[in-house]
């Protein structure tokens, strides 16, 4: 099901059959030019399939935006040993709400866009890992590659091309650390799930110690377009440097929170504006967070000419990440913001390493008791020191995501934790404000 | 070497080989970079990041011990960046620990104290309220405080890999993160408390130990093990002539980093309450407390009385007495009492395997080469259970090296689980063709095969055409030493024939000796004889308890421990090696000062000579073949392989007398028996 309206400003590439009848069902696939582009995949060697996809410009969807078609010529295809594709549909990072309706509306694309991935690569056998949280998802998946399997798009030698191919489903058990790449190999090997230590890269050493592609939902369902239309028409779709669209996650107090396919450089203030239908309330905007909630926060000063790709978002030193786009409005309180997505990162902390194992738990109380009323002068700069202390020095990058948002709240809003050095509650929190106190606590948490 | 690898760490060149992690190559260099997680041997976690140091052309601080070395690197350790970076990481792991060093059993040789020390800073910025949970028992001798543990997962490491059990797991997750075990709340293990050696800090601590004293209030002595055959160094930790604790603290003895439940807690039948501490003697019929002299007195008149009355004398001595006191008692028996009815349990056909080896040389195996060699060859014994330290060195060299372990065993054995060939039953001839394809190979085989089946042995050994090395299995700390020394009736020490072979120990029981002597031995148990059922003749028994033997002598001579005394023993694989006396015992005496005053006594000492230790050991060094070990890795604490006879045995050997007691993990023939902890395991695991 669709959660929104689509906007007319959308370019449906991944989106093209959502809303269609049945969208999930092979026959609607079939029907909307489905498994072309891997019968054309088929008849392409490997080398080709990873050339046309570094030709889109194609980078990964799941928050670090490596490009997809090195990231696949780094597998060692003459490998002995069997290679996997791991489908990252760990979706955790708060904010972002778009593979799932990738998965829900149209998983024969991302079924289609795994398959190419295995011919690319020579493997035979993929996984979809699917957060704990997504499992009403399994249902989905499961029917489709039951259909897949029924009408010979999965198995042995699939439409007599002579490539065998398994795909299995797999769930987490809610965490977010699994969303990691190797945590998530981890957990797919059904060990706990904690980072291993890289190098070696999944693609060299992967799931059971073997090369593997792990891409997120998104990065494989750009594939079938890619290799259905070419890898030019796709890059041409985005920004030099990254090509084709994104799935935006339009969370917060906008009129039209939803998921919108966008292409990549598309305007900040239009997106805001036009696709979310403005600011709630008529309020006006204080924090935008791009991509997930891991991503420093950029004041509305600072979003001037701004676009959403990769390098506009680098050149405000954020990230595009997942896509998942917060908008707060002038109602809310920072320090709250700061405490909601610190309340996260504590919990969700896999425990391995010092920094982040500590470090989110004490900034979280820290944060409490600031918001409370209880905070002192030195707190404020505790904050900023204790998330700089992190930055770099856990084990995976989400110690970063953690650290990184806290740091840009405390620098860029340091005057609203200010404002609660009075000893008495928060001075933001306005009774009835949109509806839901200050909303944000809410948004970035649910 | 033209294939090191040339980095410089500190301004300092260092070469190393490749793939040498950079926290080591700076080790060669002198350089200390701190680590919690780092540890030699175990997988890497990079979980504390306290090792991170600064490299050029890195973008960010890398931690070092994942960090391989590559040419023309640089690494800076000591720069204001990584002085940062380490003082805010201990910051971290201070804000959830306790703080209770005042009353922690690590207070004092605690790592986390160590580094704050060095690295750390004198005051936290932490005010908020600390995580706590309550502690924890996971069996008779594990305790874990939770708040204490920085989560460095060296025991979920060493439990996993190194001792092949994987009782230790984590629960939960970020900050109440906690190591837990991995089946319920209670640890299904050796109880080898490696875990507890191995915590950084104090948030494992040992049942034995626990709140009983501070580190430095201790004397720490490094001695051998006086359980099984294996030969691992315990350091044991005193006090005011209390052992208060064993642990491995220096790791400088064969086993490395390996000691088991027996070797760490098992020194707690020394201060048992039946600890014999007063010579007794049988007076209407009871045994009665004597003073030393007066029992001496006993003694050495009987001797003397049924040396002039030309009497039979039987002597059976022990698999625990030290090497000196088994020399100094054959020769006491055969140059003395003129008799070569002496014997002891036997408890491997160590004679067999010397003599059908005769004439080629390097055939006996090491600890070590169980670590080195490229394939293991594992016949009859349980390792894990009868030889843990051959056991631990079979795992790591699997782990480090890959070896090939072969287990051919009545029943399944942990070597199973990571074993090239499993093989049910005693059928090795199977594996001819697989073995014949290492390129070299240690063979282990337990009491099971004797006589031509070791013959067999050695001669597949030799068809293999490969270097193969064997080691015998045997029981007790110095089972090997008692062969070796002449404690039997057909071979003087170093495996020269007697000539006319006397009684060997069954028989002694049985017949009608004038004098039977029993030295640390407790051969009538099980022996058919009905309680208040006496055997004839006049029983001297020196023993630390009133043992079944004991209980029957006419006179009792309390005697030290292995803890108490100096002098040597031989392991199973033939090192010898020091014992170093950890406590003075009143009342008891070693039973080598017992000898030598009895020799005294008997006004013999003139041709006994003296007995000390070290004299004896001279005499041992230059008179039996095989012990010529040079002194200094002895003195300095070190194991020496002794090299046997290396030619035919012409004797008639009695394999058929070899009977391993088979002792596991929990038991330890006799001193098992008075051992509170290994009773505490047993009774924890029947109550489960």
């Amino acid at each position: 099901m669709l959660y929104n309206e689509p906007s007319p400003l959308e370019t449906r590439v991944l989106s093209r059959r959502f809303g269609m009848p049945n969208s999930a069902s092979i026959e609607t696939y079939l029907a909307t030019d489905g498994y072309r582009a891997f019968l054309k995949a088929s008849k392409m060697t490997p080398e080709q399939i990873i050339e046309e996809v570094k030709v889109s410009n194609l980078r990964g969807r799941g928050g670090a935006g490596f490009p997809t078609g090195m990231k696949w010529s780094f597998v060692p295809r003459t490998s002995l040993k069997p290679k996997y594709i791991v489908v990252n549909g760990d979706e955790s990072e708060p904010g972002t709400c778009k593979d799932r309706v990738l998965i829900e509306n149209d998983p024969h694309q991302l079924i289609e866009g795994v398959l190419i991935a295995g011919l690319a690569v020579d493997a035979r056998a993929g996984y979809i890992y699917v957060r704990g949280e997504y499992r009403y998802l399994i249902e989905v998946i499961e029917k489709a590659l039951a259909e897949a399997y029924a009408k010979g798009w999965l198995g042995k030698n699939i439409q007599g091309t002579g490539f065998d191919f398994d795909l299995y489903v797999h769930t987490g058990a809610g965490a977010y650390e699994c969303g990691e790449e190797s945590a998530l190999l981890e957990s797919l090997e059904g060990k706990r799930g904690v980072p291993r230590i890289r190098p070696p890269f999944p693609a060299v050493v992967g799931a059971f110690q073997c090369p593997t592609v792990l891409n997120n939902v998104e990065t494989f369902c750009s594939v079938p377009p890619i290799i259905r239309d070419g890898g030019a028409a796709f890059a041409a779709l985005g920004v030099p440097k990254a090509g084709g669209t994104k799935m935006t996650c339009l969370t917060g107090h906008v009129n039209k929170p939803g998921v919108y396919e966008l292409k990549l450089g598309f305007p900040v203030k239009q997106m805001i504006e036009e696709v979310g239908g403005g600011i709630r309330n008529g309020k006006k905007l204080k924090a935008f967070i791009p991509g997930g909630s891991s991503c420093p926060v950029l004041t509305a000063a600072e979003l001037e000419g701004a676009t959403m790709d990769y390098d506009s978002m680098a050149a405000r030193k954020t990230m595009l990440g997942s896509g998942g786009v917060i908008i707060m409005d002038e109602d809310t309180c920072m320090v709250k913001a700061a405490l909601r997505i610190m309340r996260f990162y504590a919990h969700e902390s896999c425990g391995w390493c010092i920094p982040c194992r500590e470090g989110t738990t004490w900034l979280r109380k820290i944060l409490t008791r600031f918001h409370a009323g209880q905070g002192t002068k030195t707190d404020i700069n505790l904050i900023g020191d204790i998330s700089k202390n992190m930055l770099g020095r856990t084990f995976c990058p989400l110690g970063d995501a953690a650290a990184m948002p806290t740091l840009s709240i405390v620098e860029k809003f340091r005057h609203e934790f200010e404002d609660h050095l009075n000893g008495k509650p928060c001075p933001y929190e306005k009774a009835g404000a949109g509806g839901r106190g200050s909303g944000v606590g809410e948004l970035v948490g649910a | 070497m033209a294939d090191l690898v040339k980095l410089t760490i500190d301004g300092r060149e260092v070469q190393v080989p490749p793939q040498t992690l950079v926290i080591d190559a700076a080790k060669t260099a002198g350089i200390e970079i701190p680590a919690f997680c780092y540890y030699e041997g175990l997988s890497l976690a990079a979980a504390c990041r306290m090792c991170l140091v600064e490299v050029e052309k890195m973008p960010k601080l890398m931690t070092a011990c994942t960090l391989p070395v590559s040419e023309g690197m640089v690494v800076r350790t000591e720069t204001p960046q990584v002085a940062q970076a380490r003082k805010y990481t201990l910051e971290f792991l201070l804000t959830n620990h306790p703080l209770d060093c005042p009353v922690c059993d690590k207070g004092g040789e605690c790592e986390l104290q160590d580094m704050t020390f060095r690295y750390g800073a004198g005051e936290s910025r932490f005010t908020e309220e600390k995580v706590h949970t309550p502690e924890k028992q996971f069996s008779p001798v594990v305790f874990f405080d939770a708040p204490r543990c920085i989560l460095c997962f060296r025991c979920v490491r060493v439990c996993n890999e190194g001792m092949g059990v994987n009782a230790l797991g984590v629960v939960n997750r970020g900050v109440v993160s906690e190591i837990a075990p991995n089946v319920g709340d209670h640890l299904e293990c050796d109880e080898c408390g490696a875990c507890i050696d191995i915590c950084p800090v104090g948030a494992l601590t040992s049942g034995a130990y626990r709140y009983k004293t501070r580190p430095w209030e201790m004397t720490h002595v490094g001695t051998i093990c006086t359980h099984c055959a294996d030969g691992c160094k315990t350091t044991l930790g005193t006090r005011n002539d209390r052992i208060i604790r064993g642990n491995n603290r220096d790791r400088s003895g064969i086993n490395g980093e390996f000691l088991c439940i027996k070797g760490r807690y098992a020194f707690d039948f020394y201060d048992h309450p039946d600890r014999l501490l007063t010579p007794l003697v049988r007076n209407g019929g009871k045994l009665e407390e004597v003073s030393w002299s007066k029992a001496l007195e006993v003694v050495s008149q009987k001797f003397n009385q049924t040396l002039a009355d030309e009497g039979r004398f039987g002597v059976i001595g022990s698999n625990h007495t030290t090497n000196e006191e088994n020399f100094y008692l054959q020769k006491f028996a055969r140059e003395v009492l003129h008799t070569n009815n002496i014997d002891h349990h036997r408890t491997g056909d160590v004679v067999t395997l010397l003599d059908a080896l005769s004439g080629k040389a390097a055939k006996l195996g090491t600890v070590a080469d169980l670590y080195q060699s490229k394939a293991v060859l594992v016949l009859g014994a349980d390792l894990a259970l009868e030889h843990p330290l051959l056991s631990w060195q079979v795992r790591a060299n699997y782990r480090h090296h890959q070896a090939h372990v072969y287990a051919v065993t009545p029943g399944p054995v942990r070597e199973d689980k990571y074993a090239t060939a499993k093989v049910r039953g005693r059928d090795y001839e199977s594996l001819r063709d697989k073995l014949k394809a290492e390129r070299e190979l240690v063979i282990l085989f337990d009491d099971s095969y004797r006589g031509d089946d070791i013959r067999k042995l050695a001669e597949f050994g030799e068809s293999l055409g490969i270097p193969v090395k064997f080691i015998c299995l045997v029981d007790y700390a110095n089972s090997r030493g008692a062969v070796d020394m002449g404690l039997t009736p057909e071979l003087l020490p170093g495996y020269q024939p007697s000539g006319q072979p006397g009684m060997h120990a069954h028989e002694m029981i049985a017949a009608d000796l004038s004098v039977l002597w029993v030295v640390g031995a407790n051969p009538l148990k099980g022996a058919g004889q009905g309680p208040g059922v006496r055997r004839p003749g006049f029983l001297v028994v020196q023993d630390m308890f009133l043992t079944e033997t004991a209980q029957q002598a006419d006179v009792v001579l309390p005697a030290a421990c292995a803890y108490e005394k100096n002098g040597t023993v031989t392991n199973t694989t033939g090192e010898v090696q020091r014992l170093t006396r950890a406590v003075n015992v009143m009342g008891a005496k070693p039973d080598l000062e017992i000898m030598g005053f009895v020799a005294r006594e008997m006004g013999v000492a003139p041709v006994m000579g003296p007995w000390l230790p070290d004299k004896v050991f001279e005499e041992i060094r230059k008179s039996v073949r095989g012990y010529q070990v040079p002194a200094p890795v002895l003195a300095t604490g070190g194991a020496a392989q002794t090299m046997p006879v290396n030619g035919r045995i012409p004797i008639e050997n009695r394999h058929d007398l070899v009977q391993s007691d088979h002792n596991g993990l929990f038991s330890s023939g006799t001193l098992g028996r008075y051992s509170k902890v290994l009773h505490s395991v047993l009774e924890s695991r029947l109550s489960r």
